[in-house]
C-alpha cells in the first residue's frame, strides 16, 4: 500500500532519532494526536524532548542543540509560532556556518493549517525565514518529496525549514508538473495550493483553457527549471506564483525572479492583506479553485481580447 | 587549591587580559583599530577565575560569552595573535575578521561566537550544553540577563538538570543606564526561584572559588559583582575613581605580582607590535 505524507514523516523522524542519536524537539509533542500523527511516540530518554512555553528562547535552545551536530528535529506546531522561534535560529543558527564556519544543522518542521483558528494559528509563513541567508526552505506535499527534503537535509549541514501543510498530511499520490509548448498560462503553486491549482487546472481546461502547472518544490535556493523557462516563454500570457503565505513576501519575490528570468508577465494570489478570524466568514484562506479559476480567466480573458 | 597559588594562577591569566585590553585602549586611541570594540577591563576577574578553576578541574567547558568577551577568550586560552588580528580586520583573525571584537569564536578553546543579539547566548547554551551533557559556561552582562528568552533558557536548564553554570557579569550598567533604574529584582533570586543554586557574590577570585564544588554537578547561576573601567564601546573613561581589582589583587600579592605583571606586559606589548608591523 502507498504510504502517506504522515506516515512517512512519523518513519523518517524514528529512524533519524534511531540511527543519528538524534532529538525531536517541540510543545506538546505528546499532545492528543501527537502533531497529526507525525511525530513517533517515543519517550524523553529516547529522544522526544518537550520544551516550555518560552517559544523564543525554544529557538536558541534547538540552536544550540545543533550546534552539537545531533541534528535536531524542531516542530513548530503552528507556522505563526515561528514569530517568537524564527529569532534566534534565523540569527544564530542560520549564520553560524559562514561566521563561525560551525555548521549548526536544525531541520523545521513548520506546520501550516487553516480555518477558523485566528490570526496567529494558521496558513504558512515561510516568508518570515525567506529574506534571510544561510536557510533553505522547502515544502513537500507528497511523500517522495519529503523523502527529498529529508535527503538533502543530512547531505548537507545547513539550516532548513520545512513548510509542511496539515492538508497533505494524508496524501499518497505524487504531484506531477504539465507543461508543453503553446499554454495561455502556466500556475505556480507553493505548499497547499497544489491541490486547488491541480483542480482548478482541469475545469479550466473543460472549458477551453490551456493550463499549465509548475509545482514549486524548493522556495530557497529558487532554481528555475529549464522547461518551466521554456514553456512560459511560449506560453501567450506568463504564469500566476500561489501560495499560501501573504504576498508580499515569498510569492512577489519568486514572481519577480520568474519576470526576470522569462521577461513574460507574472501575477500573484495568496492571503488577503488582512488578519484572519476565528469564523468562516472572516478566515484568510489561500486561494481557492474557484479563485484561481476567476483570475486565471481575468487574465487570459482580458489580454486575449486586446 | 592552596589560596595563594590559585589567585597567583588568576592573576596571571587576568594580567594577559589586562596588558591586553591597554594595548586595545592604545591601538584605539591611534585609529588602529576601527570596528566597536568592547573592552572588558575591570572585569577580568571573573573569566580568569572560571578558568583557572577549570583547569584545576580538568574540565574544558562549552563557552558562550556575549560582546564583552576578550578576557573570556584569552584566559580561556584563546589564541592571542589570532585576537589581535581579528580586532585589525584580518583574514588571520580569529574568526577571519568576521567576528571584529563581538563576535569571537575559537573551536581550539569550545568558545562558540555571539550573535549580537543580546542575551541569545543565554538559551543557546542551554540547548548546546542539553545535547552534549557537556559542562558548559554561559557569560551574560547583567542586562542580557534580563532578556526574556535568558529567563525561558534557564527554566528549562533546571528544569532539565543539566551540567550548566550561567555567570553574570554584573557591572550594574546597560551602557549608562544603572541596574536600580531597569529592575528592583536580582538574578540570583529569579536562579533560586527557578530551583537552582543562585549567589550574588563579588569578583574576587577566591569568592568564586568557594562555590566551584557545585559546578557542573547541577545548573547554578553566580551573579558576580563588577566594574567596567572603560566606555561601554571604545577606549574613553566614565570615571576615574572605579574600583580597580586588578590593582587590589597586585597589591595583595606584593612581590609576585608585579613580577608577573612586568613580565606579561612586556610580553603583550611585544605580540602587538609584532603584529602591527606586518
Ligand atoms: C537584543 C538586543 N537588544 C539591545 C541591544 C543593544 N545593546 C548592546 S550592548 C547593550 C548593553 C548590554 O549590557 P550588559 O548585558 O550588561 O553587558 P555589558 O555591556 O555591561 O558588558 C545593549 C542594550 C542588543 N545588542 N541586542
Amino acid at each position: 500500500m502507498e504510504k502517506t505524507v504522515r506516515e512517512i514523516i512519523k518513519e523518517t523522524s524514528r529512524d533519524h532519532i534511531k540511527k543519528n542519536n538524534s532529538l525531536i524537539f517541540g510543545q506538546c509533542l505528546s499532545a492528543v494526536g501527537w502533531v497529526g500523527g507525525t511525530v513517533p511516540e517515543l519517550t524523553e530518554k529516547e529522544g522526544l524532548i518537550e520544551l516550555s512555553m518560552a517559544d523564543v528562547a525554544n529557538g536558541g535552545i534547538v540552536a544550540g542543540a545543533g550546534l552539537s551536530n545531533r541534528r535536531p528535529i524542531y516542530v513548530i506546531r503552528y507556522q505563526g509560532f515561528n514569530w517568537f522561534n524564527a529569532s534566534i535560529i534565523l540569527n544564530y543558527a542560520c549564520k553560524s556556518k559562514e561566521i563561525w564556519n560551525v555548521p549548526c544543522p536544525i531541520f523545521i518542521r513548520g506546520i501550516a493549517m487553516e480555518g477558523s483558528i485566528g490570526p496567529v494559528a494558521g496558513s504558512s509563513q515561510h516568508s518570515i525565514y525567506f529574506k534571510m541567508p544561510g536557510i533553505k526552505i522547502i515544502s513537500p506535499m507528497t511523500p517522495n518529496e519529503y523523502l527529498i527534503a529529508y535527503k538533502d537535509f543530512m547531505k548537507n549541514d545547513d539550516v532548513m525549514y520545512v513548510s509542511e501543510h496539515r492538508g497533505s498530511y494524508s496524501n499518497t499520490k505524487e504531484l506531477n508538473d504539465h507543461l508543453d509548448d503553446n499554454l495561455d498560462l502556466i500556475l505556480f503553486p507553493i505548499s497547499i495550493t497544489r491541490f486547488e491549482a491541480q483542480k482548478a487546472k482541469i475545469e479550466l481546461e473543460k472549458e477551453g483553457y490551456k493550463i499549465g502547472i509548475a509545482n514549486i518544490l524548493w522556495i530557497k535556493p529558487f532554481l528555475i527549471k529549464k522547461e518551466w523557462e521554456k514553456a512560459v516563454i511560449k506560453s501567450k500570457f506568463g504564469g500566476v506564483v500561489l501560495d499560501d503565505d501573504y504576498t508580499d513576501g515569498v510569492a512577489s519575490n519568486l514572481a519577480y525572479q520568474l519576470i526576470k528570468r522569462t521577461k513574460k508577465n507574472f501575477e500573484v494570489m495568496g492571503l488577503k492583506d488582512r488578519s484572519a478570524g476565528f469564523s468562516k466568514t472572516t478566515d484568510n484562506l489561500p486561494p481557492s479553485k474557484e479563485e484561481i479559476i476567476k483570475k486565471c480567466k481575468e487574465i487570459i480573458d482580458k489580454k486575449g481580447k486586446l | 587549591m592552596n589560596e595563594k597559588i590559585f589567585r597567583l594562577k588568576t592573576f596571571e591569566k587576568a594580567s594577559y587580559c589586562r596588558h591586553f585590553e591597554e594595548e586595545v585602549i592604545k591601538n584605539l586611541k591611534l585609529k588602529n583599530i576601527n570596528i566597536p570594540t568592547y573592552v572588558s577591563a575591570g572585569q577580568e576577574f571573573i573569566a580568569a577565575s572560571m578558568a583557572t578553576i577549570c583547569e584545576d578541574l580538568k574540565i574544558k567547558p562549552l563557552i558562550f560569552g556575549q560582546h564583552r568577551c576578550h578576557s573570556i577568550y584569552i584566559s580561556f586560552g584563546g589564541d592571542k595573535v589570532k585576537l589581535i588580528d581579528e580586532l585589525l580586520g584580518r583574514k588571520t583573525g580569529c574568526t577571519k575578521g568576521m567576528g571584529g571584537s563581538a563576535s569571537i569564536a575559537s573551536k581550539e578553546i569550545n568558545m562558540f561566537g555571539h550573535d549580537g543579539l543580546m542575551g541569545s547566548n543565554g538559551p543557546i547554551g542551554v540547548g548546546a550544553c542539553f545535547a552534549t551533557n557537556h559542562p558548559t559556561i554561559v557569560f551574560l552582562g547583567d542586562a542580557a540577563a534580563e532578556e526574556d528568552y535568558v529567563l525561558g533558557g534557564l527554566g528549562w536548564a533546571s528544569t532539565k538538570n543539566i551540567p550548566l553554570i550561567t555567570v553574570v557579569e554584573d557591572n550594574n550598567l546597560s551602557i549608562l543606564t544603572e541596574k536600580k533604574v531597569r529592575r528592583n529584582w536580582e538574578m540570583s533570586d529569579v536562579a533560586k526561584s527557578f530551583k537552582m543554586q543562585g549567589y550574588n557574590i563579588d569578583d574576587d577570585p577566591i569568592d568564586l572559588l568557594k562555590y566551584s564544588e557545585i559546578f557542573f554537578k547541577k545548573p547554578c547561576l553566580l551573579n558576580v559583582n563588577t566594574n567596567r573601567i572603560f566606555w561601554h564601546a571604545g577606549a574613553g573613561k566614565d570615571s576615574d575613581d572605579t574600583f580597580d581589582r586588578y590593582e587590589e589583587e597586585k597589591k595583595r600579592l606584593g612581590e609576585d605580582a608585579l613580577a608577573i605583571d612586568k613580565k606579561i606586559k612586556e610580553e603583550i606589548k611585544n605580540l602587538w607590535k609584532k603584529q602591527l608591523e606586518k
